[in-house]
């Protein structure tokens, strides 16, 4: 049967309205193609750099517990990268297509990642706020129109839960601890608790994208809806420890219920997505070195891999 | 020397090859040079740590001082340590580590399988289970290493040069002190001359695979059992006992 | 003019969770030979024991029906309801059937 292209739009925005799930062979808009190949790329990217402020410390981890426990992390965000990598490809496009875009700037990764990680404190704040907002941005995503994308997320958010943990454990202990524990981790939670509420994007009025990703339910919640659902979350959570949220004008709305903030910086947020934040630099300058000097391991498993001795036959005894 | 402070060297020996490779590994979180070896390496370093763990609970509770597995790992001094000196060596590119992974690793499997007939009952236990992590990364390494030897003149030329630059600190895996005396006459350990075959019949499998040449006359370095390093130990140290030392009795 | 790819090749990776279950497709590795993507399946899928059994194929390998063939392919269970078991009456107190 021989459809307009017209027909087909429709016929596409109404299994979305049903909330069918789209697979990869089936037929979608260009515009929605594109538009997942760059939240879903993206979106791996995010992970994949975010490895580098927790690499940075695994080494300096204070107990073989918390050093363990920031492996199986990283370890996690690794893979997390990898499910939506894979994901990516089945829309057409491959991993190297994707690392070449994130080198060139034309693919972004997430802004916050282009802050330091100064302290172990640091490493707290990262876990309990910046998994924390991934968390409630990523349950909403479960339910993604892509079903690779959506499958993924579900994948992601059962895997999630104790990255957060992590974070918030390190600062109840450093809450605990002695006064430089304290000062410590007030002072990383000063430095990280703005830079997450921005995780969520620009309010939804300034928002360019948000219109047609959440007509073909791409995108299911709004910046600012989540957002709050965030800061309701983990003002109490802060409390509870004894930490002070670096906000004066924090507020318990009494009628509402919601916790209400005061003005965020959204010149830094751009400034940072320019490329003009700490880290931007650092953080491209490692991924391309790092590519780069892995290009002739890449290379190698590449020639074994059509050559005569990749066989089945086992050539050691394990 | 008592069995008892015997067995207690000897775990703290096992404990810190594995603290000190699962270091060297964790280095390369974000470097790897293909992200799903990025976590094959995490995951291996993972095992070594868990491994660590739990030796220095053992040689905790051997020495009886009320010390915890964390003081054991995180406050010692550079002479103090007893891990071997190839797991020390500097991460190099790659084809490094897998050589350095896969000649450590087939000396942790025969070691292991040994140690699994140990008198000690705790020690045999935490071999059994080790015995499974170490021949997975020993699979991991030699695989590589086949690929390597076998992929393109650049991966064959840097994984020969990994094992010409190596092969000087194998003999010290299989140095022996007053410790080993000790525990070979109490049951609990084995004479590691024994495992020297073993040892050499696995490497040899590997490099006859990859078609590499085992270095010929090469002058050995030893000691890294009595507490004598190369010059790298004190910069991991340094590294990894920063919180601890920069705090001192701090809780984390 | 594109850069020489130095990407391996993809692979669709199955999972069995326990002893009986089906194998359930849980995503795709880039590998250069069985044992890499047996061993990367392993890391990136059943890092929570997930898994008792794993299965890679290549992508390559697969042959799949496409959506437009659904109609034709997968003819509407409409007509032949025979082969579903509902459409039998079965006298009530019949046992094991």
């Amino acid at each position: 049967m021989n459809m307009t292209e017209e027909q087909k739009l429709a016929a596409f925005q109404a299994r979305i309205d049903a909330d069918d799930k789209i697979e990869p062979k089936d037929w979608m808009p260009e515009e929605y193609r594109l538009a997942l190949i760059r939240q879903v790329s993206q979106h791996a990217h995010s992970e994949v750099i975010g490895m580098q402020p927790e690499g940075n410390w695994v080494l300096r981890a204070p107990t073989l517990r918390a050093k363990k426990i920031l492996l199986a992390k990283i370890q996690d965000e690794g893979g997390h990268g990898l499910y939506l990598y894979s994901a990516a490809e089945t829309l057409g496009i491959d991993r190297d297509e994707m690392i070449e875009q994130l080198h060139s700037g034309k693919a972004k990764y997430s802004n916050i990642f282009n802050y330091p990680a100064l302290t172990w404190a640091d490493i707290g704040a990262i876990g309990w706020l910046v998994d924390g907002a991934a968390i409630v941005n990523q349950v909403s995503l479960q339910r993604t129109s892509f079903g690779p994308y959506s499958r993924a997320m579900v994948r992601i958010c059962k895997e999630e839960s104790f990255h957060q943990r992590q974070g918030y454990e390190i600062m109840v202990n450093m809450m605990n601890g002695n006064i430089d524990q304290k000062k410590m981790a007030q002072d990383a939670m000063n430095r990280w608790w703005w830079p997450a509420l921005m995780m969520f994007g620009p309010p939804d009025t300034d928002s360019p994208h948000t219109k047609l990703s959440m007509k073909w339910r791409i995108k299911r919640e709004s910046n600012d809806t989540l957002r709050q659902r965030f800061i309701d979350k983990t003002v109490d959570q802060a409390h509870f420890i004894g930490l002070t949220v670096p906000d004066k004008d924090l507020k318990h709305n009494t009628k509402t219920e919601h916790w209400d903030i005061g003005p965020i910086n959204w010149a830094e947020f751009y400034e940072v997505i320019k490329g003009n934040g700490p880290c931007n630099r650092q953080r491209m300058s490692h991924h391309i070195k790092v590519h780069n000097a892995g290009d002739w391991v890449r290379r190698a498993a590449m020639a074994f891999s059509v050559s005569e001795f990749n066989t089945k036959e086992e050539l050691v005894t394990h | 020397m008592t069995t008892k402070e015997a067995l207690y060297n000897f775990c703290l020996r096992l404990g810190d090859n594995n603290l000190i490779l699962g270091q060297r590994l964790a280095e390369w979180c974000s470097n790897g040079p293909i992200l799903e070896e990025d976590l094959a390496m995490t995951n291996m370093s993972l095992d070594n740590f868990g491994q660590a763990e739990y030796l220095y609970e053992y040689a905790a509770e051997l020495e009886g001082k009320g010390n915890s597995a964390d003081d054991l790992a995180f406050l010692r001094d550079e002479r103090e340590y007893f891990n071997n000196l190839l797991v020390e060596q500097p991460n190099g590119d790659f084809a490094v580590t897998m050589m350095k992974e896969m000649l450590y690793s087939s000396f942790a499997v025969s070691l292991c399988e040994a140690l699994s007939q140990s008198k000690d009952e705790r020690l045999s236990g935490l071999a059994v289970r080790m015995t499974k992590e170490v021949k997975y990364h020993y699979r991991h390494s030699s695989e590589w290493l086949i690929r390597l030897g076998n992929g393109t003149d650049e991966s064959r030329t840097r994984a020969q040069t990994a094992l010409n630059e190596l092969w000087m600190f194998t003999a010290d895996l299989f140095t022996m002190n007053q410790t080993d005396k000790v525990l070979v006459k109490a049951g609990i350990s084995v004479d590691m001359n024994d495992l020297l075959p073993v040892w050499r019949r696995s490497v040899e499998e590997v490099l006859k695979a990859a078609k590499f040449k085992v270095p010929q006359n090469c002058h050995m370095i030893t000691g890294g059992i009595d507490g004598q390093h190369t010059e790298y130990l004190g910069h991991i140290l340094c590294e990894m006992q920063y919180l601890q030392q920069a705090h001192p009795g701090a809780k984390w | 003019m594109k850069k020489e790819s130095s990407q391996l090749p993809l692979w669709e990776v199955f999972i069995q969770s326990k002893s009986g279950n089906p194998y359930k497709h849980a995503g795709s590795v880039h590998a250069s030979d069985e044992k890499m993507a047996l061993q990367n399946a392993r890391d990136i899928y059943t890092r929570r024991g997930e898994g008792r059994s794993i299965w890679v194929v290549l992508s390559n390998n697969i042959a799949a029906s496409l959506p437009a063939d659904e109609d034709e392919f997968f003819d509407p269970a409409d007509d032949k309801v025979y082969r579903h078991p509902t459409f039998y009456k079965i006298p009530e107190g019949v046992k094991n059937i």
